[in-house]
Parts: structure tokens; C-alpha cells; sequence
């Protein structure tokens, strides 16, 4: 086989005589879990931001540690949209399980790069298919045999790179990059790199019409994922205690969190300034974070559905004994275990409302890397400005998916430890009552463990307590509290991140989503416009409670679309709980819950249905 | 402080730290009369006043139940936290990963401790955390009116007729058997031994964990009961006697004939048993729960120090962690600097 077969028909217009398709389309590698091609879609996900050009990766995987299939597709847009696509225009097969079906879901026009074995030709007319004997090249190359396995990948970057045009040179230094000293592991892997990239300028003519072309849109940008960047947040923040338990997708938090404390947080003498602990379960990750919230240190843990269920006890009594501490939920798919490796929005509800009684939390919804870094450390100014847990809501595709982002600003302000009380001050007052609103804004002051004064104990308690912290069973004291409490909650409203305006016209249709639903709308909203000639406002909302600016958007938009992730429409249900009732009435929903991370054309096609349009 | 005043009025007696007791008192009980956790609260006042421990130095931690209500009837100038059904052991480990130069006192129930609890009970025991975990056990749930608990003795009778044909839990053996490192069981009623254990376990370096047979008068102190004073007073077999020897306690007390087992603390006190078997050995681990195991087989209820070891690091020794309190380390060292990020983000470009 000396050219890449063209199946298209002349009578449909031959691919080769096609418009060349530039950095717009998307790449779907298609490997077997365990088998170690994460570094080599890294490698070919850097090189394509390597040549300019706008890229993000998805990492499709199964829950398991090795056997099943796992797919990885990164989408190249000139246009800067880093969302998922449906349909990705070139494939590399390298799975036997999977290769019919992933062959078959190809797009007309599309590339089939595979694993000549595999002989996918017989199952489509209308793809360009690229047969590669990578047992052959990686056995050429790599004399140890064990090694072959991991080299492989490499080889399939330079096929690659060869036939969308990628600059080997910048292949080269992303690889460099990527085993910075090892320079023997770096060797090894350029060289089936360049195997790979020779092989296909030797056999192949190219007949599909994508490549990489250079561009200038990367310059200065960073490519990281949202749970690096929380824990990076954390660590901003000053983090000091940190407790979790392993749950996928917010393991990855905790690691890189754990990663650069040791890094920063070692004294000259060898001494950590801080302890991070992996609990027994979730429930004792959250009650270390308020027992160290509550001597004073500022306490994280991360976790995912079901680690947030077996927080809700826990949660509530931070509520109640206002007590600061951050927990980073990386949603994954529910109900129960659910689909643990796949993304979702689901848990909005229960963790604004997170425990029985009358409990309700901070919530804080980060729609992007940078945000995952900025509102990682906010959480931990506002969990001890209002003395109570903060939760951070990211979800999988953005806290395990690589994205591009520009850098991180260091934080410009100094931390905020809130209201607490010293030895002088207990001096200077003669006293004080751990839960009186001495300021009016619903926030009493509290004294740390250890501090020296007679006056400054005071007993912490999940019961019922007055306002100077004993123990309560009267109406009218009970009350008191409470009242306070709503009133601390509502007094939230402007201290949380404000909305983002992304679209400001004058639109009677309004859309309103949160988090990685950001991604996809943002190019539905241009589908729209250039389609439809629509043009619609969009506001994104960055924490619950909600801030007025919301009330005010909804109040000037005729209709109101809320996009979300989840089956129940619950950041729509939780605005009709808090919008006035002639309000309510303006909201409608677009919902998407079936895992995979929401695509632009899923919402436009919706809209458009919905809007008769 | 005693200040010396003109009138005749004495001068109350007053620690080494110059407190008088009273400082070291709590709220008004609200359990019943003559609960045995009342005795092991006014034990512990008086231990923290002999050791001369300074107050605001001591956290108070709980879980959920009568026992876990009885440290607002101690110390009212101890910082205090009444957590949630059986988690006083998290909640601890996180106040104490906060600040570990505190010395850390958790009062937690027979209910609280080795059912709801059992999770992390076993947690903080094999970590060694640096506290005193004490076990009010009554062998019933006296909030919810008298059911039998984990550690009630099989055979044992409710007041109901219900009989438990269920083994108890050995609190001490498991406690021993996963790492903690000074356990021992008293009686709410022996004041004398109780104290000393107080004292002796002020004084030690890791996790020490009493278990205290505290008899409900309400629920579990009747004919029939195995956890009820009667019982226990005909029943209780102590192992040895502690005599405990602050460093900075002039007096050297004389515990009179039989073996003196010496222990050197961690603060340079000395714990002093005395053994009234001549085979005990309290640093021997295997024995340890042998004894316990035997005394189970023979319906007996050992009493004293089962287990000592001075020597085995600490969670927090593990962590290695600076000296102060990481709570309230400074922005300097807990914010790294504007370059750090810098370089991180140079690093992602």
C-alpha cells in the first residue's frame, strides 16, 4: 500500500480536491486502559498548542485499571472553542475491541489511522484510511521488548504529525519538555516518534484534507487541568491541614495539592508546616477538616458524590457550629455509584442543601482553570470570613481534562482569617459571646483553642445553643440563632464571585448555566447567532447564594434558558426557590446527562426546538 | 491567682501554676444523680489541677450521648467541642493536626466509642494521636432510654428482661492490639486509681485510651446487670496499683510494700505501678491482651494499666511537623511567594 486508499467517490467530490480543512477538527485516539498512551496524547495534544493553535484533550476512560477501552480526543479550533465535538474527523485505531465501532463512527470524509491488522477498510467507502504496522516499526526501534508496548505510542504522534503537517522540531521539544533530564526515556521515544513520522512521509500521499497550520494563539498561554489548578488554589491559599479520602475524579486535587506543599511548605530544618492525612472514609476526612477549622487552621478535603453523601451529617454541623472549611466536589456521574469516570452536574442540589434541618452552604462554581485556581482560594477567605464549610462544585471534564488557559494571577489581596479574637482584644472587651452579631452582619467573632485568657473558651456544640454558646432548648433562643444564620447567608449573597456577563445585548432571551457547561455554550451561542441570526445575552453564575445581579438578569429577559448538566434542572430549580414567583415562570431548561461532557450543537439544536426556530 | 488578702478569710489552695481548683471546674451537671460520669469529671478536674495544667492549654473533645455531655460539667476554661455521633476521633485529629502543643482530652460513650463510633475509634488508636481518649462505659444508650450497647457483657439484663447474647467488645484489647500506646480501665468508683491513671496519662506522649466502667444508675443498675456498682464492687479485680509522681511534685509518695514497676514519661515524671501479680508486665503487648482474653473466660473485670509504651512516635512525630501550632503560622509561611507561581506557570507554558 503505497497511498492512504481514497474511498470517496469523484462523483461526490474527491477529498484530495476538497478545501483544506485547517486546525478545526478533532482527533480520536482510541487505545486499551493501562496501556500508557496518556504521555504520548500529551506529547500530540502540546505539540498542536506547540504550533499555536487553540487545543483541549478528553480523556474518555473506563473505571478500571487496565483492559478496557479508553479513548482520548483532542479538538484543534482556530476559533478558540475547546468544548467537545460530536463526531471527531480522524481516528487512531489501536484497539482491537473497539475498532469496527469506532471505524463506523467516523464522519464522511474522515481519516481512519490504525493498526494495519485491524484491516478497518472493509467497513467503510467514504474514509480515508491510513493502515500503519506499528508491531513492525516499534520492533525496528526498540530492542527491548518490554518496552515496546509504551513506545508504540510514540510511533502513532509521528504518523500524526506527518499527515496533518505537524512540525517534527515541535514535536521534539514538547517530548524534551515532557521527560525534561531523562534523556535516554527522551531518545527512546523521539525515535519512535521519528519512526512513525518517516514511515508515513515514505508510504503515504495525503489524501484528507487536514492539517496544522501555524498560528499565533497560544503564545503565552498555559495547558493545565482543573484539579491541579484547585489544588494550586489551595496551596494560594495557605493551606495547612488537608484530609481525604481516594475517590475518583478528585483524587488528582489532593495529589497535586500534597505535590506542592512539599515543595513550598518544608522549613530549612526538614520540618512540614503542614499535614496532609488520608482518612479512614469521607466521614472522618470532613471531621478532621472541622476540627482543624475549628482550632484554626485553614482545612480542605476533596471528594465526589458519593464521598459528598457521607459528608452530609458532618456538613450540617459546620453550619450550625460555624465552623470554616473548604470541601472541592469533583461531580461525577450518580445516582448511587453511577458512572464514576464519567462528568455530570448532579450534585448542586444536595450540597446546597447538604444535611437535614435547615441547613444551607456556600457553593462555589468555577467554569475554567484559571477559575478553579481563583475561586480555590477564595473559598478558603470566604469559609473563615463566614465561619462555615464553603464547597467548591467542579466536575470532571474540568478537573481531570487538560485545558488551555492563560496564566494564573498570584492572589492580590492578603488572606482574609476573618473574625477571631486574641488575648489583647479579650483584655480590652472583658469578654465576648461566640454567636452574638455584634457587627450586624449576621457574623459572630470566635476565639482559637490555646488562646490565653480566662475569658476566651467557649463550648462548641452541634445542639442547640444560645447566643453566647450554651446549650439551648428555648424557643426564642433557638430562633435567634437561626435568624442569624439566614441572615449571615443572605449577607453571603455579596461577598461570593459575581456572575460573569459574557453576552450583553439587548436580547429578550437570556441564558444562564454554570461551570464546564461554559465551554459548549459559549460556541452554541455563536451557532446561534450565525444560524439562526439569534442573538441572545448569556450571564454565568459563580456561586450559590445568588447574587442580585442574577435576580436582575432574569427581571430583563423575556425568556430565560438554563443549560445544565443534569437530569432535574437542578441550578434551574434551585433559582425558582430563590427568584420572586412572577419570575419563575421565565425559566426553561436544556439539560444534558449522559456522561460525556456537553457539546455546542446539543444546546443549539435544543434552543432551536424549543424556539420554533 | 491566691493573692494574699488582710482579712482572716484563707487563701485557697493553689497548684504549681498557682490556680486553685475552682479553676478548673465546669458547668452544673444536668445527668442523674450519682452517674458515675459525674465521678470521672470530678476526677479529671482534680487531675488537671494536680498536674497543674494550664487550662486554656486543654481542648475538650465529644461525640453524642451523656458521656459526651460531660464536658461542660469540667473545666470551663477549656476550649470544647460536642461533634457529631461517634466522630470525636476525627473531629480530634484535625484540632490536634491544628495544634498539637495542646493537651487533648476526648470523653466519649460506650455507644459513641465501639458502635457508631468503631470506625474511627480504630483510626485514631493506630495512629497514636497524640490525646487522652477516655470511654464512659455504662455498656447501655442512656438518651434513648436503656438499650444494650457494644460493650455490654453477654448474659447481661435490661431492665426490660432483654437479655444481650452478644459478646462484648473489648475496648482495651483492640485498643491495644491497634497501637495505642497507654491503656488501661478503671472504675468511676475507685477514685484513688482513677486519678492516678488521669495523672499518669497527662503525662504521656501519644494515644492513651481509659476505659472507665461508669455504672447508669437509670438504665443499667440492677440485679442482672453486669456493669452496675454492686457488680462491679464484688467483681473488680485490679491488676496493679498506680501511684503517679508528677516531676514538679515535691512530695514522693510511698505506695508502702509489693513491686514498684517504674515508667519513665515523656515530661520526666515517673508512673509507678505496682504490680500485685508477680507476672505483669505492662510493655509487653502480647501479654497484654493474653490477660485481658484470660480475664474475659473468667468473668473477671481487670482493672489498671494493661499496656505502656513510651517509646513508639506519635502521629504527629510521623507528620513531622514544625513545633508551633500550624494553626496560626503565620501568612509568610503558609502563602508561597508571588515567584513560586511564577515559576509553576513558566513551567505549564
Amino acid at each position: 500500500m503505497a497511498t492512504g486508499d481514497l474511498a470517496l467517490g469523484q462523483e461526490q467530490g474527491a477529498i484530495s480536491v476538497r478545501e483544506r480543512v485547517a486546525n478545526d477538527f478533532s482527533i480520536n485516539v482510541a487505545t486499551v486502559n493501562g496501556s500508557g498512551s496518556q504521555s504520548a496524547n500529551s506529547v500530540l495534544l502540546k505539540s498542536i498548542f506547540g504550533m499555536g493553535v487553540p487545543v483541549s484533550g478528553k480523556n474518555l476512560f473506563p473505571s478500571n485499571i487496565a483492559g478496557l477501552p479508553t479513548w482520548y480526543t483532542i479538538r484543534a479550533s482556530k476559533e478558540g472553542y475547546v468544548a467537545r465535538t460530536r463526531d471527531a474527523e480522524v481516528l487512531v485505531a489501536l484497539n482491537p475491541d473497539t475498532a469496527r465501532e469506532d471505524a463506523l463512527a467516523l464522519p464522511t470524509g474522515g481519516v481512519a489511522i490504525y493498526e494495519e491488522k485491524l484491516n478497518l477498510k472493509q467497513y467503510r467507502e467514504d474514509v480515508v484510511f491510513y493502515p500503519v504496522p506499528f508491531d513492525a516499526i516499534t520492533a525496528a526501534i526498540c530492542p527491548e521488548a518490554k518496552l515496546r508496548k509504551l513506545v508504540k505510542n510514540m510511533v502513532y504522534v509521528g504518523v500524526v504529525a506527518q499527515l496533518l503537517r505537524i512540525d517534527l522540531g515541535v514535536v521534539e521539544s514538547g517530548l524534551r519538555n515532557q521527560f525534561a533530564k531523562k534523556v535516554k526515556v527522551f531518545e527512546l521515544n523521539f525515535g519512535a516518534v521519528k519512526a512513525g513520522f518517516d514511515y508515513a512521509a515514505e508510504k503515504f500521499t495525503k489524501q484528507d484534507p487536514f492539517v496544522i497550520e501555524r498560528m499565533n494563539r497560544t503564545a503565552g498561554k498555559i495547558i493545565i487541568d482543573g484539579n491541579a489548578a484547585a489544588g494550586m488554589g489551595a496551596v494560594f491559599a495557605g493551606v495547612t491541614v488537608v484530609a481525604w479520602y481516594p475517590i475518583t475524579p478528585s483524587t488528582s486535587v489532593v495529589e497535586a495539592t500534597a505535590d506542592l506543599l512539599k515543595k513550598f511548605r518544608v522549613t530549612p530544618e526538614g520540618k512540614a508546616t503542614f499535614a496532609v492525612v488520608q482518612a479512614e472514609d469521607e466521614l472522618a476526612a470532613i471531621g478532621m477538616v472541622l476540627g482543624a477549622g475549628w482550632a484554626g487552621a485553614r482545612s480542605m478535603t476533596a471528594t465526589s458524590g458519593p464521598g459528598i453523601s457521607l459528608m452530609t451529617e458532618f456538613s450540617g454541623l459546620g453550619y450550625y457550629a460555624e465552623i470554616p472549611g473548604v470541601i472541592f466536589d469533583v461531580q461525577r456521574t450518580g445516582p448511587s455509584t453511577g458512572m464514576p469516570t464519567r462528568t455530570s452536574q448532579a450534585d448542586l442540589l444536595s450540597v446546597a442543601f447538604l444535611s437535614h434541618g435547615d441547613t444551607k452552604h456556600i457553593v462555589l462554581l468555577p467554569g475554567s482553570v484559571k477559575e478553579c485556581f481563583e475561586l480555590g482560594y477564595a473559598a478558603f477567605d470566604l469559609a473563615e470570613r463566614l465561619q462555615t464549610p464553603v464547597f467548591v462544585l467542579s466536575d470532571l471534564d474540568l478537573g481531570m481534562n487538560n485545558w488551555m488557559s492563560d496564566p494564573f494571577d498570584y492572589p492580590s489581596t492578603p488572606l482574609d482569617r476573618g473574625k477571631v479574637l486574641t488575648a489583647e482584644d479579650l483584655d480590652r472587651l472583658g469578654g465576648f459571646a461566640r454567636y452574638r452579631d455584634v457587627d450586624g452582619d449576621g457574623i459572630g467573632w470566635r476565639t482559637l483553642p490555646g488562646t490565653l485568657h480566662p475569658k476566651a473558651a467557649y463550648f462548641t456544640r452541634g445542639s442547640g445553643h444560645n447566643d453566647a454558646a450554651g446549650y439551648t432548648e428555648k424557643p426564642d433562643e433557638y430562633v435567634a440563632v437561626m435568624d442569624r444564620l439566614a441572615r449571615k447567608f443572605e449577607n453571603a449573597r455579596k461577598l461570593v464571585p459575581g456572575p460573569v456577563t459574557v453576552r450583553d445585548g439587548s436580547s429578550k432571551i437570556g441564558f444562564l448555566a454554570y461551570g464546564s457547561t461554559d465551554f459548549a455554550l459559549r460556541e452554541s451561542l455563536d451557532q446561534i447567532e450565525k444560524e439562526y441570526g439569534q442573538d441572545v445575552d448569556y450571564m454565568r453564575i459563580r456561586a450559590y447564594p445568588f447574587a442580585h445581579e442574577i435576580h436582575d438578569f432574569v427581571a430583563s429577559h423575556e425568556r430565560v434558558y438554563v443549560v445544565e448538566q443534569d437530569r432535574d434542572a437542578q441550578l434551574a430549580s434551585l433559582l425558582k426557590l430563590d427568584l420572586p414567583a412572577d419570575q419563575v415562570t421565565k425559566l426553561r431548561s436544556i439539560l444534558h446527562y449522559n456522561g460525556l461532557p456537553l457539546d455546542a450543537r446539543t444546546v443549539t439544536e435544543e434552543f432551536a426546538t424549543k424556539e420554533g426556530l | 491567682m491566691g493573692t494574699a488578702t488582710a482579712n482572716a478569710t484563707p487563701t485557697p489552695k493553689v497548684n504549681h501554676i498557682g490556680l486553685p481548683i475552682l479553676e478548673y471546674r465546669g458547668g452544673k451537671t444536668t445527668l442523674c444523680a450519682g452517674c458515675g460520669h459525674n465521678a470521672i469529671s470530678e476526677r479529671i478536674v482534680e487531675a488537671m489541677f494536680e498536674m497543674g495544667v494550664q487550662p486554656e492549654r486543654v481542648m475538650k473533645m465529644s461525640g453524642i450521648g451523656c458521656s459526651s455531655k460531660s464536658p461542660a460539667y469540667f473545666m470551663n476554661r477549656s476550649h470544647a467541642f460536642n461533634s457529631v455521633h461517634g466522630r470525636m476521633a476525627s473531629v480530634s485529629t484535625g484540632a490536634i493536626l491544628a495544634n498539637h502543643t495542646m493537651t487533648t482530652l476526648g470523653v466519649s460513650g460506650d455507644g459513641d466509642t465501639a458502635s457508631i463510633g468503631m470506625g474511627q475509634f480504630v483510626h485514631l488508636m493506630r495512629r497514636n494521636l497524640p490525646m487522652i481518649y477516655i470511654i464512659e462505659d455504662n455498656g447501655v444508650y442512656g438518651l434513648t432510654k436503656g438499650q444494650f450497647s457494644a460493650t455490654a457483657d453477654i448474659g447481661s439484663k435490661l431492665k426490660t428482661g432483654v437479655i444481650n447474647d452478644l459478646p462484648a467488645i473489648d475496648t482495651c484489647a483492640l485498643a491495644i492490639q491497634l497501637g495505642a500506646t497507654f491503656v488501661g480501665r478503671s472504675f468511676s468508683g475507685d477514685k484513688k486509681q482513677l486519678l492516678s491513671m488521669l495523672k499518669a496519662a497527662i503525662a504521656h506522649k501519644g494515644t492513651v485510651m481509659l476505659d472507665v466502667i461508669s455504672p447508669c444508675v437509670t438504665f443499667n443498675d440492677h440485679e442482672g446487670s453486669t456493669k452496675s456498682y454492686k457488680f462491679m464492687q464484688e467483681n473488680d479485680e485490679p491488676i496493679n496499683e498506680i501511684g503517679f509522681v508528677a516531676s514538679f511534685d515535691e512530695i514522693d509518695v510511698d505506695y508502702g510494700s509489693g513491686q514498684v514497676y517504674e515508667v519513665e514519661m515523656h515530661d520526666g515524671s515517673n508512673l509507678r505501678l505496682r504490680k500485685l501479680r508477680e507476672d505483669y508486665d505492662p510493655t509487653d503487648k502480647a501479654n497484654a491482651v493474653r490477660t485481658l482474653m484470660e480475664s474475659h473466660n473468667n468473668y473477671e473485670i481487670l482493672t489498671g494499666v494493661f499496656y505502656i509504651d513510651t517509646q513508639k512516635p506519635t502521629f504527629i512525630d510521623l507528620l513531622n511537623v514544625v513545633d508551633e501550632p500550624l494553626a496560626t503560622l503565620p501568612e509568610a509561611l503558609t502563602r508561597p511567594p508571588k515567584q513560586a507561581l511564577d515559576a509553576l506557570m513558566a513551567n505549564l507554558q
